[in-house]
């Protein structure tokens, strides 16, 4: 333990073993979470990789220049690196520095709308499934247990081919593979919950099923589902990746990194950087992603 | 009724409910193409009067329920219809590129439960060491390289730069003919007349997308292995072995290992479905002219008939391993009886 902190100081109040209100204490139990989450380097490297990809797509014209990215110069394809072309250029004479950059931007969109998709979904049916039981939850468990049988990426190729290709399309399909787990997850923490004597509390008080669910019981299903999310993002990056390098994620002239893997295919072995360079990109995010779940699930463990 | 009867009916039960649930999701998805079935079959210019031979043909003009309950009698019969871009049975296709794919993944799998299972429980005896988290960052690499970009890599250094390992295919034209294809599994076949110039090519050529997809499900292997040992070498048995005197790793051998082996055969067989899916980007990468390429091939060249059923025949393996998983378990854990 770290000595006893200075009174009147932030970590003092953060900390105080009998907090004054509701907030505070609240505060507290972050705080001690965070103080916990810090001292896990590989964590601590996760956080740095996520918070350093956000920054730069969103200061990525800043970073990079916007045109290089799309702007085919013809006589300058597939350049080595250089001042000029950091990661050198590609097939088409696009600097691939500034397609990566860009790049950022679509693989954060595609996390950040399947997560805001994928969250609901999952918890609209996991918790009546769990709430009230009986043929709502065999029916809604069946339905979850069909999309669980099929291996995620065949199905999001399925539904993507179906679909046509594309960024939307893309993400549709891998939220309506995502889905099943958080359904799952939702409906154990609901049913661990819902004999508590504080759920029997509210109903004596006359709260209707849908208030219940929504005050008492999804604000305790988040941490559990908020974990679980990161540590799938690493995996929602990869499916999209591997849509975008069979042609079925975003479509030319956007810098996507799967489609660009794919098409430094034909350069492969002698113009080896087109295809390794934004592979590196992918590989990275993922690990981030991976280091910062595995980051605040020890953390989650740790609470409960 | 003794209870487990009465499970087996449920579990039965279950699966006819998924097996329903699988083919009305991949019917669905072929009602949902932008694509006009019958124009991808007659052409742009095709006359009305073939379009609705066609149309009618396809049963397009009966009911939805009609329509799925004779697309169930297609699937069912074991044909899966006709693939458009080949002109062959589905059913006649898959057998021909199955081989390979099976080739592959047991080559994968024996590298996944050859390092992942070691590696799992040196990760938990030593747990906390340098050791430990060497394994555990070894699998988050794993985890977090996606395969298609790894195949890339692995041919441009051991191929390319090292000249290791044999290119892309699953044997170079040349020694094709030097041996006769009996279960399509070119290793055994090779092997079991005693080619071993051809065993050598093909083994060239398998090694790296083995490997490849083989590392993924060593990650997922080890990373089981670790938890399920953990749990194991917490129990109080273990302590009372030790305190008995008995060594460590005869504890870790005798006891905990045994206790984790039913566990352990359920990832396993886990593992092997999900390499079954590794495979579509890992064949696609190395031209390994099986399941997943076809997969592929059939997507590029627009024939969803041919897809939704491969999408299909993949749910329908994954249900049956986890059966089989399943199975084991129960198999063999007396507990479960």
């Amino acid at each position: 333990m770290t000595a006893a902190p200075v009174p009147g100081t932030m970590r003092a109040w953060l900390l105080a073993p009998a907090p004054a209100s509701r907030m505070q204490a609240r505060f507290g139990r972050w705080f001690r979470a965070w103080l916990g989450f810090r001292r896990n380097p590989l964590a601590m490297s996760g956080l740095i990789i996520v918070l350093a990809l956000v920054l730069v797509a969103i200061f990525a014209p800043l970073i990079a220049d916007p045109d290089a990215a799309i702007h085919q110069v013809l006589e300058d394809r597939l350049q080595e690196s250089s001042w000029a072309h950091w990661f050198g250029t590609d097939e088409l004479g696009r600097d691939i520095y500034a397609r990566v950059v860009f790049g950022s931007r679509i693989t954060l969109t595609i996390v950040a709308l399947v997560s805001m998709i994928v969250v609901p979904v999952g918890l609209g049916i996991g918790l009546p499934a769990g709430y009230f039981g009986g043929w709502i939850d065999t029916v809604l468990m069946r339905i979850t247990d069909i999309f669980l049988a099929f291996p995620r990426l065949v199905l999001a190729l399925a539904f993507a081919a179906a679909l046509g290709p594309g960024i939307e399309n893309a993400v549709i399909a891998i939220s309506l593979t995502a889905w099943p787990p958080y359904a799952r997850l939702a409906r154990a923490e609901t049913l661990t919950r819902r004999q508590a004597e504080f759920i029997q509390a509210a109903e004596l008080q006359g709260a209707s099923h849908f208030r219940i669910i929504a005050t008492q019981i999804v604000p305790l299903c988040l941490p559990s589902v908020i974990i679980r999310l990161t540590l799938d993002m690493a995996g929602i990056i990869l499916t999209a990746a591997g849509l975008g390098f069979l042609g079925l994620g975003a479509q030319p002239p956007s810098p996507e990194w799967g489609a660009m893997v794919s098409s430094g295919r034909q350069v492969l072995l002698d113009q080896w950087w087109v295809a390794t360079i934004p592979g590196i990109a992918i590989f990275v995010t993922s690990l981030g992603f991976n280091l910062l779940g595995d980051g605040l699930r020890d953390v989650g463990d740790a609470r409960g | 009724m003794p209870s487990w009867i009465a499970g087996v009916a449920k579990g039965a039960a279950s699966i006819v409910v998924t097996l329903l649930g699988l083919l009305a999701i991949t019917f669905f998805m072929g009602r949902m193409l932008p694509i006009d079935p019958v124009i991808s079959i007659v052409g742009e210019q095709a006359d009305k009067a073939t379009y609705d031979m066609v149309y009618h043909r396809l049963g397009l003009d009966k009911t939805l329920l009609t329509q799925f309950l004779l697309y169930m009698r297609d699937m069912l019969s074991g044909e899966f219809g006709e693939a458009l871009f080949t002109g062959n049975k589905v059913s006649v296709d898959l057998a021909r590129v199955f081989p390979a794919t099976i080739e592959l993944a047991s080559f994968a799998i024996a590298i996944g439960i050859g390092v992942g299972v070691p590696l799992g429980i040196l990760a938990a005896v030593y747990r906390g060491t340098a050791l430990d988290h060497i394994a555990r960052f070894v699998g988050l690499l794993g985890y977090s390289s996606p395969t298609f970009w790894l195949g890339l890599m692995g041919l441009i250094v051991f191929y390319a730069a090292l000249g290791l390992v044999a290119g892309p295919g699953r044997i170079d034209v040349a020694y094709i003919d030097m041996f006769e294809p009996q279960t399509g599994l070119l290793l055994l076949d090779a092997a079991m007349q005693g080619e071993w110039e051809v065993f050598g090519n093909v083994f060239r050529h398998i090694v790296l997308p083995g490997s490849i997809l083989g590392y993924a499900s060593m990650a997922y292997i080890s990373r089981m292995t670790r938890s399920f040992m953990l749990e194991q070498l917490g129990q109080e048995y273990i302590i009372a072995a030790r305190v008995k005197g008995m060594s460590r790793w005869r504890v870790v051998r005798r006891h905990a290992l045994r206790n984790i082996l039913v566990q352990l055969v359920t990832v396993i067989a886990l593992a092997y479905a999900f390499l079954l899916e590794g495979a579509v980007l890992t064949e696609t990468v190395f031209a390994w002219p099986g399941f997943g390429r076809y997969l592929t091939s059939g997507l590029l060249a627009g024939d969803m008939n041919a897809v939704l059923a491969c999408v299909l025949i993949i749910g329908l393996i994954f249900v049956g391993l986890n059966l089989l998983a399943d199975l084991l378990y129960r198999l063999l854990d007396p507990r479960t009886r």
